[in-house]
């Protein structure tokens, strides 16, 4: 359905004096996502998972240069073909509940965004798409700052799903809810990739996102360092092939709660080699000079040079 | 909570219409006009200084300031703003028919200024950036910076005396009753002062609406809105523009003052026989009871734009309207 191969993400800007500046946010993702299946994007917070997603719908600013290829349904996607498809066969689910419009219903937003996925105005069900997500009749008729955060997310879900659409990038859907709605959420992410769609499901909550996600791509500081099936995240990590997949797995509450020492760098001042290499505990001296290039495993794919 | 908005605003306005009786009060008193010469006029030869002496004592001129405003003012609370001299009629009854004239003008001209000026603020705020814009922000710039009366004369020797498609002067047709005016003749006579009148309100809710759009297109509604398929115009249509109405409805209500001021140009620039002109000719002729009328009348004509722009956000936006205590 979707794959996506070397994409690199840079933001020019004017530093005092006009000199131009670029800034390499992304470098060298590497992702793909099935009918079916649902792919978790798992990193730290600003590790770019939302400038991933704003990148294959081509909403990134002016000043964003975009590098690498992006494939939809088996063809290149151009900025002309994003800006047909977006809405229609591919749709977001933004993080943030400020995304709808504080002034406009419901109803109304969720009727507009199925009217732009190709529905006629009056076919499109907003009744049946509230009631799907487990939301009263009477939603349409509130205003956004009247939802609480639950039914905010579900909403979001609505706008995104009352479409056809065959993609769903949903950008940290669970953020910030309670265990039950989170879970609530997720199995009807599960349900439409089971229906056919292919859920793109960004997130920094591995362990909720294991719950339903057949596999997980792993982000570092701006660059994907693994790819693997959802089973390996398992026990010790032991079936896992980059150490940060490992440290993440285990620095989890139920796995022990091994913090890695260290933070991610920032992405002005990258690492030459291996992005990892300042917290890695197993560091080589080629680590350190070259960027480990993308080497297949069992359950995907993984970028260390010791894997 | 609108009461208590209501008996606020009332309180604010009483203490305005107090301070600034007295001081217009107090103004008027210090300054060299002398009432009886100014109502005399040029007759003031023919009486005796015997004469003049008497009226002044009628008139009670020469008792102490606070004494004359302590009556003025009881009179004011009870309607009776004196006599106008200059048009010989009590100065509630020269307001209220000068207004409804000057009403027709300001409405129109505050209309048109605002739909121009949202409209162009829209244009410039998609395409912001663009030479459109620019060529809309210099254009808006330019009117700001044109003093009414001047702008007035260049339209009315354009369209009235080359090209002779509006007329010279005046609210109705020369020679015509006034219960025989048609509604097509208030509209011809009101073309051109209306859009001099206008002028000065489009830049102001041009350059707002701009600037405001620019900043709703920057929030992450619209970059969604975009993502589901939008196109920037899409965008404006269906959440932009639902964002910015209020905020340029309540610039239009708090422009009144500047309405009212440029009413005073445009008005007497046509000859148009309005509220406007009736001040320039109170002022000109030193006729007091009718400028103190006005003023007071002025104030709270000001006020009122500027109470329903604080209120509309009360009535109108729903965020705040579903937050006030029912
Ligand atoms: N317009 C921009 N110009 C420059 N840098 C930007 C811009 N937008 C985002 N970035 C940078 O790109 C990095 C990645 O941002 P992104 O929003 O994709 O992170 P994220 O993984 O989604 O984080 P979070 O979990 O907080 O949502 C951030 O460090 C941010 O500072
Ligand atoms: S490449 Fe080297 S530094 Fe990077 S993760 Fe692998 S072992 Fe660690
Ligand atoms: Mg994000």
């Amino acid at each position: 359905m979707l794959s996506v191969h070397q994409l690199s993400v840079r933001f020019t800007s004017y530093e005092t004096g006009l000199k131009k500046k670029e800034t390499l946010v992304t470098s060298d993702l590497e992702l793909a996502v099935e009918k079916g299946q649902v792919v978790a994007v798992a990193g730290s917070s600003g590790s770019g998972k939302s400038l991933l997603a704003h990148a294959i719908l081509g909403i990134l600013p002016g000043n964003a240069r975009v590098s690498g290829e992006i494939m939809f349904k088996g063809t290149p996607v151009t900025p002309k073909r994003q800006i047909k498809i977006r809405g229609k066969e591919m749709a977001l689910i933004p993080q943030s509940i400020g995304c709808l419009d504080p002034l406009m219903r419901i109803g109304k937003q969720i009727t507009r965004a199925g009217i732009l996925s190709g529905i006629e105005k009056n076919k499109v069900r907003v009744t049946n798409i509230l009631r799907r997500y487990g939301l009263p009749d009477h939603t349409a008729n509130m205003f956004p700052f009247q939802l609480s955060g639950g039914m905010a997310r579900r909403v979001l879900l609505a706008t995104a799903t009352v479409g056809k659409a065959d993609l769903i990038i949903a950008d940290e859907p669970i953020h910030g809810l309670h265990e039950e709605v989170a879970s609530d959420i997720l199995s009807h992410l599960r349900e439409l990739a089971d229906q056919g769609k292919a859920i793109l499901l960004i997130t920094h909550d591995l362990s909720r996102s294991l719950l339903i996600a057949d596999k997980v791509v792993v982000f570092y500081a701006g660059t994907t360092v693994e790819e693997a099936s959802a089973t390996a995240f398992s026990g010790e990590g032991k079936n896992l092939h980059h150490p940060y997949s490992r440290a993440l797995w285990q620095a989890l509450p139920q796995n022990g709660f091994f913090p890695v020492s260290g933070t991610q760098p920032v992405l002005d001042h990258l690492p030459e080699g291996c992005v990892f290499a300042p917290r890695c505990d197993k560091t080589k001296f080629i680590c350190k000079i070259k960027r480990p290039p993308v080497m297949p495993t069992d359950g995907g794919f993984v970028r260390c040079f010791h894997a | 909570m609108i009461r208590q908005l209501l008996v606020k605003k009332v309180t604010h306005l009483a203490s305005i219409v107090l301070s600034i009786s007295v001081i217009s009060f107090m103004l008027v008193s210090v300054s060299p006009i002398d009432p009886v010469r100014a109502y005399i006029g040029a007759d003031m030869l023919a009486i005796s200084r015997a004469q003049k002496e008497k009226i002044e004592e009628r008139w009670g001129i020469n008792e102490p300031m606070h004494v004359r405003y302590v009556k003025w003012f009881t009179e004011l609370l009870h309607g009776n703003l004196g006599h106008s001299f200059i048009f010989n009629q009590k100065v509630t009854k020269v307001i209220s028919t000068r207004f409804a004239t000057s009403l027709w003008l300001m409405a129109a001209a505050w209309v048109i200024s605002g739909m121009l000026g949202f409209v162009m603020g829209i244009v410039s705020g998609v395409m912001h950036g663009t030479f459109v814009d620019k060529l809309i922000r210099f254009y808006a710039y330019m009117l700001a910076s044109t003093p009414t009366f001047w702008m007035g004369m260049l339209l009315l020797i354009c369209f009235s005396m080359w090209l002779g498609w509006t007329p010279i002067c005046c609210a109705t047709p020369p020679g015509i009753l006034l219960e025989n005016v048609t509604f097509g003749q208030r509209i011809y006579h009101l073309i051109l002062p209306a859009a001099t009148l206008s002028i000065i309100g489009i830049a102001n809710i041009t350059l707002h609406t701009r600037q405001k759009l620019i900043d709703v297109l920057q929030s992450d509604f619209i970059l969604f809105a975009i993502s589901q398929g939008e196109t920037i115009w899409g965008a404006t249509r269906h959440h932009g523009i639902r964002n910015i109405i209020l905020p340029a409805i309540t610039i239009q209500f708090a422009s009144f003052s500047e309405l009212f001021g440029g009413s005073l140009l445009a008005e007497t620039v046509f000859a148009y026989p309005g509220l406007g002109q009736a001040t320039v000719l109170a002022g000109l002729k030193s006729d007091v009871p009718l400028l103190l009328g006005i003023v007071l009348f002025s104030v709270f004509f000001v006020f009122t734009g500027n109470t329903i722009a604080d209120l509309i956000y009360t009535l109108v936006d729903p965020r705040i309207k579903a937050g006030a205590p029912k």
